[in-house]
């Protein structure tokens, strides 16, 4: 168990490096799909069975898909390097250090290992689910509906030939 | 079982990584999965959170950041095409219209 955790947590992170380190957003994309699918194996380990499958369906199918398709779509191809500042080039990784250190010690000031005892397994079926979401989070359930359906409209506006 | 710890600090490692990114890249496509890969990040937060309260809402709102975020995929991904069939560029150095 932990070290299914700790094989995909890794895979995630060289995914996640990659995904920033490619220079070509095909590249991108697919170390992004390889990120999203450790992630939901991860998300199996923490009982999120249900959030699991939406993710590799939702997230890995649907918008990557969408991503990848744009990517071809608009023939993007190797971006050139940048020629402008070049003082951030060498305060920006420092930067990003500081940035991990400082979430990272929040994050094991405020919970030590071992501090935190996981409460029983829940039930997170798609039963489960479906009874929270009807009964606790119908308003959010029905103001999602219309937010998927401005951002229909609003994508096919977009995309028009003459805006 | 996973420690909370390690799980928010592969969350928060994730975060970082896309906030470089996000500075980093000039091609508005990878900025905008940049944004994919923090809110993911967020994602495994909530789950993580979830399983130790021992709390279902956790997961739910994993289920509506997912939801908003194929919204904002498909909005944005509109708004890339037709910038690039204004500007005909991705480089988002090329796009200082706004600039003063």
């Amino acid at each position: 168990m932990l070290v299914l955790f700790y094989i995909f947590a890794a895979l995630a992170v060289l995914a996640a490096i990659s995904v920033i380190a490619q220079r070509t957003p095909v590249y991108s994309a697919l170390s992004l799909i390889l990120v999203l699918c450790s992630l939901a194996v991860v998300y199996l380990l923490l009982g999120a069975e249900f959030i699991a499958v939406i993710q590799v369906i939702v997230y890995a199918g649907a918008i990557m898909v969408l991503f990848v398709f744009v990517i071809m779509l608009l023939n993007a191809g190797r971006e050139a390097p940048s020629q402008r500042s070049r003082i951030a080039r060498w305060l920006g990784p420092p930067l990003i250090a500081a940035f991990l250190a400082e979430v990272l010690f929040a994050v094991w000031k405020q919970f030590p290992a071992g501090s935190a005892r996981p409460a029983a397994p829940l039930d997170a079926g798609p039963a489960a689910i479906g009874h929270l979401l009807f009964r606790n989070y119908m308003l959010p359930f029905e103001v999602t509906s219309i937010l998927i359906l401005v951002a229909i409209l609003g994508a096919v506006v977009l995309a028009k030939k003459e805006l | 079982m996973v420690p909370l710890a390690h799980v928010l600090s592969l969350s928060a490692a994730l975060f970082v990584i896309g906030a470089a990114g996000f500075v980093i890249r000039k091609n508005i496509i990878t900025v905008f999965m940049c944004i994919e890969l923090m809110l993911n990040a967020v994602n495994l937060a909530f789950i993580g959170f979830s399983r130790y309260l021992g709390n279902l809402d956790g997961q739910l709102f994993v289920f509506f950041v997912i939801v908003v975020a194929a919204a904002e995929a498909a909005v944005g991904l509109a708004i890339i095409i037709a910038l690039y069939r204004n500007r005909n560029s991705l480089n988002i150095e090329e796009l200082d219209s706004m600039k003063m």
